[in-house]
């Protein structure tokens, strides 16, 4: 998967502005039946940059869905303040578009229709049809524009859901795991889908996910949240600046030494890491052999 | 979804997916723009899901309309058979079961007096207009319901405790208000018309997938333009269910409206043919009555074929 960028092609409509994200100690509690509230973020600072692609990592139910739910004014914090371009996040901010983690199609709509759901509101007809039929170029899809959601393959919805966001010309781009649910291989190729859309128009993205490789193969920093102990709330227990440029070696010895750091803050062994066996097999270049045997060792 | 490995999808489609909308099939062979390099590799990699091949696929959905009519065909014939030979045989005496052919010359007689389409034209006309304010009230009520919250706790109670009466209680009550009139009847079977529709659209309202809903107001649908975008769309077909109901509900209210206090009306030949021991009559009112209520929900049927597959 070691591609070299092609140029991009100058008409793809994609992003052709960013915005920075700012968090400032931003907490987000939950009611629940037994206790007043239980707090699932606390104290979440940090500067997204325009154009950056930032990673958020972490183990299941530490409120990473949250942290990029309240950026984009699907929830609300209960303390702290989110902004966007430096003025407050409103409640579904046109600002921002969401690619969730199941496509989310509506069935009785075309592939078509479901991404010029996504079309800035107001943008005139024929506008609108022009920049879907390119997204869908871009995609992939051009051949599927007419197929229902329930004719197509996961894959091709989840790149159905892509282009609805991309749709939006957003300022903010912010995908929930939105790979997960794909095989290894697909997951792998819409990676470097992504990233070659964010080549041809940076925008700001805002990634969530559980893994590790991914969060290293995209972003240009990724925030590890947990818990510090037993004090109830995950905060960012680590930031990590990936090195290098995109694409990335998926087998480098570097990102191998950051795959361990970020297992281990994720607390997991790396005997059984799961994401461990994929960069072997991705890596053919032997004269940079990845250093996954068991030394303790980190950085 | 790895099967075609190597292959272009777009050139893998038209076999793939038989004779339904071939995209590259009728002369529109341009090649697929694959610019960026992850695409190609993502092209190959999935292609479409055949459509499921469920029955009435192409050109077998004709020779099945004429099976389905066929097929249902058959066991009337055949009662109407067992029917003739169990009258000529005597078996029983034609003052319990008339003949085939008594129950046709009642209605000739009928027919030729005027009364027979008279009968028909106005219980028909009962049931359209008593299913058209039912059904028109329920999709309100049921979308007010279904969709605010304040309207759910307002008013689902008090239309959950009407559901609760039985029919036949407001007979007295709407010949008292009403007396025998037009209005009475129609206003019963609206009541009967309304709450398949309110409790089907109500219920659907509130059950649709509350992900699709935040995802369409993510982009930015709010209002009208979510409930005509996404809620009024997801429902349709559990709308169309209800709307049948309601039909056969209606004809059920109309016999019972007609019943109890009608001078004309296929209720009305009903209890006035039992009282004069017509019981030709009664036949010919129950066949009829079979025969209107399956034509109007075969209607009804059609459209509901549609609409499933416009929006399902």
């Amino acid at each position: 998967m070691t591609t070299t960028v092609e140029r991009p092609d100058a008409r793809v409509p994609v992003a052709d502005r960013a915005f920075g994200v700012t968090f400032s100690g931003l907490g987000r509690a939950f009611a629940s039946r037994h206790e007043a509230s239980r707090p699932v973020l606390r104290d979440i600072t940090i500067d997204v940059e325009p154009g950056e692609i930032l990673a958020i990592l972490g183990a299941s139910g530490c409120g990473k869905s949250t942290l990029l739910r309240i950026a984009g004014g699907l929830d609300r914090p209960t303390s702290g303040s989110v902004a966007i371009a430096g003025t407050a996040v409103e409640a579904y901010d046109t600002r921002c578009a969401v690619g969730f983690q199941a496509p989310r199609l509506l069935p009785w709509r075309t592939v078509q229709g479901n991404v010029t759901l996504g079309l800035p509101p107001g943008t005139p007809k024929a506008d609108g049809k022009a920049s879907v039929t390119r997204l869908l170029e871009l995609v992939g899809l051009a051949d599927f524009a007419d197929h229902r959601p329930r004719e197509i393959s996961g894959g091709m919805a989840q790149r159905t859901s892509l282009a609805r966001a991309l749709a939006r010309n957003p300022g903010v781009l912010l995908l929930d795991e939105p790979f997960g649910a794909l095989d290894a291989l697909t997951r792998l190729r819409m990676q470097d889908l992504l990233l070659d859309v964010h080549a041809a128009a940076p925008t700001t993205v805002l990634l969530v996910t559980h893994d590790v490789d991914e969060a290293l193969q995209l972003a240009d920093r990724i925030i590890l949240l947990g818990l510090d102990g037993d004090v109830p709330g995950a905060d960012i227990r680590q930031t990590v600046v990936v090195p290098g440029t995109r694409p990335r070696d998926r087998g480098s010895a570097r990102l191998a030494e950051l795959r361990a750091r970020l297992l281990d803050g994720l607390g997991i062994d790396r005997h059984s890491a799961d994401g461990r066996s994929e960069p072997d097999l991705a890596g053919p270049d032997l004269s940079d052999p990845t250093p996954n045997t068991t030394s303790k060792g980190t950085p | 979804m790895t099967r075609h490995d190597t292959i272009d999808p777009a050139t893998v489609a038209p076999s793939d997916r038989g004779d339904v909308a071939a995209p590259a099939g009728n002369g529109r062979s341009r090649a697929p723009a694959v610019r960026l390099p992850a695409l190609r590799a993502l092209a190959a990699a999935d292609a479409p899901v055949p459509p499921p091949a469920g029955p009435g696929s192409g050109s077998r959905i004709a020779d099945q309309t004429w099976l389905r009519v066929l097929g249902g065909a058959v066991v009337p014939l055949g009662l109407l058979v067992a029917w003739q030979i169990i009258s000529t045989s005597g078996m029983v005496p034609t003052s319990r079961l008339p003949s085939p052919e008594m129950v046709w010359n009642a209605a000739v007689d009928l027919a030729g007096r005027g009364l027979l389409s008279e009968y028909v034209a106005i219980s028909t006309q009962r049931v359209l207009t008593g299913f058209a304010f039912g059904a028109g009230i329920g999709l309100a009520l049921g979308a007010i319901v279904g969709l605010s919250r304040l309207g759910d706790i307002l008013l689902a109670p008090t239309l959950g405790a009407i559901r609760a009466v039985p029919s036949l209680a407001w007979v007295p009550l709407l010949i008292l208000w009403f007396k025998i009139g037009e209005e009475s009847k129609i206003i019963l079977i609206s009541i009967g018309a309304f709450f398949p529709v309110y409790t089907v659209v109500s219920g659907a309202l509130r059950h649709v997938d509350r992900e699709l809903i935040e995802a369409s107001r993510a982009f930015g649908l709010h209002g009208m333009s979510l409930f005509t975008t996404v809620q009024l769309p997801a429902v349709i077909p559990s709308v169309i269910s209800g709307l049948r109901l309601a039909l056969a509900q209606a004809w059920l209210f109309l016999v019972a409206a007609e019943l109890i206090a009608a001078s004309a009306g296929l209720g009305f030949l009903l209890s006035d043919s039992g009282n004069n021991g017509r019981i030709d009559r009664v036949f010919l009112a129950i066949i009829l009555l079979a025969l209107l209520g399956k034509l109007t929900d075969s209607i009804l049927g059609l459209f509901e074929r549609w609409a499933i597959r416009r929006w399902a």
